[in-house]
């Protein structure tokens, strides 16, 4: 195994930094202009943040980021995809051609921005068969939300809105299927997972009724588990009155295998800042691009880019539109960033990815399930998994003690950043999601399993070792602190001395 | 095929190693679950690729020189989206790889970027003299959209007022996060003009009173205690939507009773990019009442194993949606977190002096502009205080005749408010920071005139 240590600074909070008097910014005021503000609205004390240079302001955000592994080890966190961020995508988001643009500019002096746009819509309904994408939502979840809000309009035109309450998932698809269409004011109905690791074709005839509105689901789940009835689920739900929408976070093992059209999917989502190279920035700015079949996309979020000859302009005037889900038209300079990577890869490298994703995951598959007390999923389903697994460690946390945050913990001291475990509710004991993807070197995938089955072996022959990892980070574990206390939590520098204070007081 | 330089394993010597070491014929038997009637039958029907950086490069920069910036030309945009000035550093600080390509880690070995969160945070939370700060969303109008729902949770309450002049678009972000008539849990949102008709709406159907300092025309809001007193008569919670670079000049949301606080994070050190530059923030006093209705994640200081030592934790993770799906609080998910770090770092650059300054530069450069242009025959400047926006209302000719005249001289005029707020005649809303030199607002005074003559 490498030697490593995460780099320590003990680093100060910033508000404890600083020394009256210095500047890290001056702006060119002239004198007091408190006089331009009604009496009533003047602040009469100063914020208090610190005061710093600015070299001490940018070496202690680089010694914060220093104190960050991340993707700097190898990170194979399950259901997130990471991959390579192209930096040509960076270097060119910076460029004042794209971070100085203004929204409300001309349309005739954003042809570059609207063609990149355009030009993405148009790779994304090559994938999925779908007619047209927008790129309004800030993440996955929030494209999620879309679709529920597509629902409701759909149904609220069909005079239908009142009757149809209810949308259907499984227990298997993300949390915030359900949320989103919980939040969009519809009841969700949850489906259980049938012996083969999906919820069976039964369950959902049992489902559906006149109150149908939708169905929210993955395919593959975060299992790698695929859904082989899910072109009859969708004709179930259609048959129901119903409407389907493809969830597609785990796109990256099917890219250019399965098209969410074909199956007969009427609306579908892809993450650009998972499956399309856009970087994940700790969580966001991030891109959920939503697509939608010809009959829904009068329904879209305003505005839509669209084609007139050699010119793109954008499409305000759609009546029937759901309105906004945020401000403007998404996150533009990601958009321009996945389009590139679309570019940089092709039909062909698209397809290479899938094909090196699945065959990692089956790789480390392998060598995985040869460490002692690891466990696969659904361990009666003798096929393939394709581009993740579910493992748990159940075997190993009962013969041990030793669980998988105790795990997560030690495989830090290696380099290796916390791994997924599994969204709630966990349906394995201990569950364990590695996610290889098409970036990590075989050399890679190799250290990270030799790194886990290290630790399972510490488990066994030191167990102390990996309870109380982990040892070389910036700190060390969190203590069984109460986070849901009132009387505890500090979201911020004043409610946590005031806090303190009362308790030493 | 050559091996593609995003992907370490795509050449046929390690593909060959890892089918052999599966025991697998070939990479499409790995694919045995997918049943064949649900492949794609024939090609994928996509552009060429462009595998050479080289050449992606050269694509990609004759995009972006299909576009005219806010550089190239004198821009007086805002409404949402504004032009300030995005220090060095900042940027420095956003495009660390560390920064810019993780998800989610262990407390231990992400503790430098909870840190620089919990420090947006905190520092925001001085700018709004609030103590509870979640960590961003996707926007303002966002941020305002789960406020609102945060309210109505609270008091069980199904009606919010909003001001008659909010801007249209973050109104469609609010809209759409409370649902249609047709449904039970639709929130009303009923328009008020003046204090006396906000007076006469209230009522005990009342959940929240929205409303902004600057509004969203950028007037300051003078009677901000007085909504405040009668919004609490009624039983209602006052949700607020402030501009943060504001706060160094203008009386915090908490000062004046805030129950939450909203508003953007753009401006704090974050390039336009077309948009795609925003981001919103909920704060609110720490009480439980409020703390326990958020939506976002929560990054709080605790304490490690070790005595003495700090580590960052997630408080109240059970109430999201990650922790109770749909009986979680509204949807948590990916959202503008390195936009946090970009904000936390321009706070620390700033600083109190900073923040005085920025917002002295603005007020003083907005008014001088407002002097300039009423000065013009055939315009007028409605607003009496403000703060970075004012409306500019031209006498015999449309906002769209003078903004294409404007063109012409390399300018970007205000945003047209003649279609969203008819009221207004033809009107613009200019937007000035400190970005704007007395040289640049002297350029636009003259075009202007020439415009108009």
């Amino acid at each position: 195994m490498r030697r490593y240590h995460a780099a320590v600074w003990d680093e100060p909070l910033v508000m404890e930094l600083g020394r009256e008097g210095r500047r890290g910014q001056i702006f060119d005021a002239e004198g007091d202009a408190t006089s331009l503000i009604p009496e009533s609205m003047r602040r009469a004390t100063p914020p208090e943040l610190p005061e710093l240079s600015e070299p001490d302001v940018l070496r202690h955000y680089l010694h914060l980021s220093q104190e960050t592994l991340g993707m700097m080890g190898i990170s194979l966190f399950g259901t997130c995809t990471m991959k390579y961020n192209p930096r040509l995508g960076e270097a060119l988001a910076a460029r004042p051609e794209l971070a100085e643009l203004h929204p409300y500019q001309p349309e005739d002096t954003l042809q570059g921005v609207l063609a990149a746009i355009h030009g993405l819509d148009e790779i994304l309904r090559g994938l999925s068969g779908m007619d047209g994408f927008v790129f309004q939502a800030g993440g996955g979840a929030h494209a999620s939300y879309t679709f529920a809000a597509v629902a409701r309009a759909y149904h609220a035109a069909r005079g239908q809105l009142e009757q149809r309450d209810e949308v259907i998932t499984t227990i298997q698809a993300h949390p915030c299927n359900a949320a989103t269409a919980a939040a969009a004011g519809f009841k969700v109905v949850t489906l259980m997972l049938g012996p083969d690791g999906y919820a069976e074709v039964d369950a959902l005839r049992a489902a559906v009724s006149g109150r149908t509105a939708a169905l929210m689901v993955n395919n593959p789940d975060d299992m790698g588990i695929y859904n082989p009835h899910i072109d009859e689920w969708v004709r179930i739900v259609h048959d129901a009155g119903g409407i389907c929408f493809y969830d597609h976070a785990n796109f990256n093992g099917v890219m250019g295998r399965i098209r969410a059209r074909d199956l007969g999917f009427d609306a579908c989502m892809y993450m650009l800042h998972k499956t399309f190279g856009v970087p994940k920035g700790g969580g966001g700015p991030a891109v959920g691009a939503f697509g939608c079949t010809g009959e829904l996309a009068r329904f879209l979020p305003a505005p839509v880019v669209v084609r007139d000859g050699e010119r793109f302009r954008l499409d305000y005037d759609r009546p029937d539109s759901i309105g906004k889900v945020r401000e403007f038209w998404g996150n533009v300079q990601q958009v321009v960033k996945a389009y590139l990577w679309s570019r940089a890869m092709g039909a062909e490298g698209i397809r290479e990815a899938a094909d090196l994703s699945v065959l990692a995951n089956n790789y480390m598959d392998r060598r995985i399930l040869e460490i002692p007390g690891i466990t696969r999923s659904n361990a009666q389903l003798d096929v393939p998994r394709l581009e993740m697994t579910r493992f748990s460690l159940g075997e190993l946390q009962r013969e041990t003690g030793i669980g998988i945050l105790d795990v997560a913990g030690r495989l830090a001291d290696y380099g290796i950043d916390g791994p997924w475990e599994s969204h709630e509710p966990w349906i394995v004991p201990e569950p364990i999601t590695p996610e290889a993807g098409e970036m990590w070197s075989k050399e890679d995938l190799d250290y990270w399993i030799d790194a886990l089955a290290q630790v399972c072996r510490e488990a066994r022959e030191d167990p102390e070792l990996v309870r109380s990892a982990p040892h070389n980070q910036v700190v060390h574990k969190l203590a069984d602190v109460p986070l849901d206390d009132p009387g505890y939590w500090a979201t911020t520098w004043r409610a946590y001395q005031r806090k303190r204070a009362q308790v030493t007081a | 095929m050559t091996a593609h330089p995003y992907m370490a394993n795509s050449t046929p010597e390690l593909k060959q190693e890892m089918l052999d070491a599966i025991g697998a014929g070939s990479i499409e038997e790995l694919f045995a679950q997918i049943p064949a009637s649900h492949r794609l039958q024939g090609e994928l029907d996509l552009p060429p690729a462009l595998t050479s950086e080289v050449e992606l490069s050269r694509h990609a920069r004759e995009l972006l020189a299909r576009n005219e910036s806010c550089e190239d030309n004198l821009s007086f945009l805002g409404a949402g989206c504004w032009q300030h000035h995005v220090p060095a550093v900042c940027d420095e600080v956003v495009r660390r790889s560390e920064f810019v390509t993780p998800v989610w880690g262990t407390p231990a070995s992400d503790y430098g970027r909870n840190q620089a969160w919990f420090e947006f945070c905190s520092q925001l939370g001085e700018l709004l003299a609030l103590d509870f700060v979640g960590l961003p969303v996707y926007s303002w109008g966002c941020a305002a959209g789960h406020a609102v729902r945060m309210a109505s949770r609270i008091n069980g309450r199904r009606e919010v007022l909003v001001p008659a002049l909010l801007d249209p678009e973050r109104l469609a972000v609010i809209r759409t996060y409370c649902e249609p008539r047709q449904m039970g849990s639709h929130l009303e949102l009923v328009a008020f003009e003046e204090l006396a008709d906000l007076e006469a709406k209230l009522s005990d159907r009342t959940a929240a009173v929205y409303f902004e300092n600057p509004t969203s025309l950028g007037v300051i809001e003078t009677r901000a205690a007085e909504i405040v007193r009668l919004a609490h008569d009624a039983g209602a919670e006052v949700v607020a939507g402030v501009d943060p670079i504001s706060l160094g000049v203008l009386a915090p949301p908490g000062d004046w009773g805030a129950d939450i606080a909203v508003g953007t994070i753009q401006p704090l050190g974050v390039h336009m990019s077309c948009g795609g530059g925003v981001g919103g923030f909920i704060a609110s006093r720490d009480e439980e009442r409020y703390a326990r209705e958020y939506p976002t994640l929560n990054i709080s200081l605790c304490d490690t194993v070790v005595p003495g030592e700090r580590g960052f934790g997630v408080a109240l993770f059970h109430q999201t949606s990650y922790g109770l799906r749909e009986e979680g609080n509204d949807w948590t998910g990916n959202s503008t977190y390195l936009w946090a770090i970009a904000a936390a770092t321009y706070m620390s650059l700033l600083g109190p002096r900073g923040f005085e300054e920025v917002g002295s530069s603005i007020l003083q450069r907005s008014h001088y502009a407002a002097s300039l242009l009423a000065e013009i025959p055939g315009v007028s400047v409605r607003s009496p205080d403000f703060f970075k926006e004012f409306v500019v209302s031209f006498d015999g000719v449309t906002v769209e005749e003078v903004n294409r005249g404007l063109r012409g001289h390399r300018i970007f005029g205000g945003k047209d408010l003649s279609r969203d707020f008819p009221a207004l005649g033809q009107s613009a809303l200019y937007c000035v920071t400190e970005v704007h030199s007395r040289g640049d607002i002297e350029r636009l005074a003259t075009a202007l005139t020439e415009v108009l003559s």
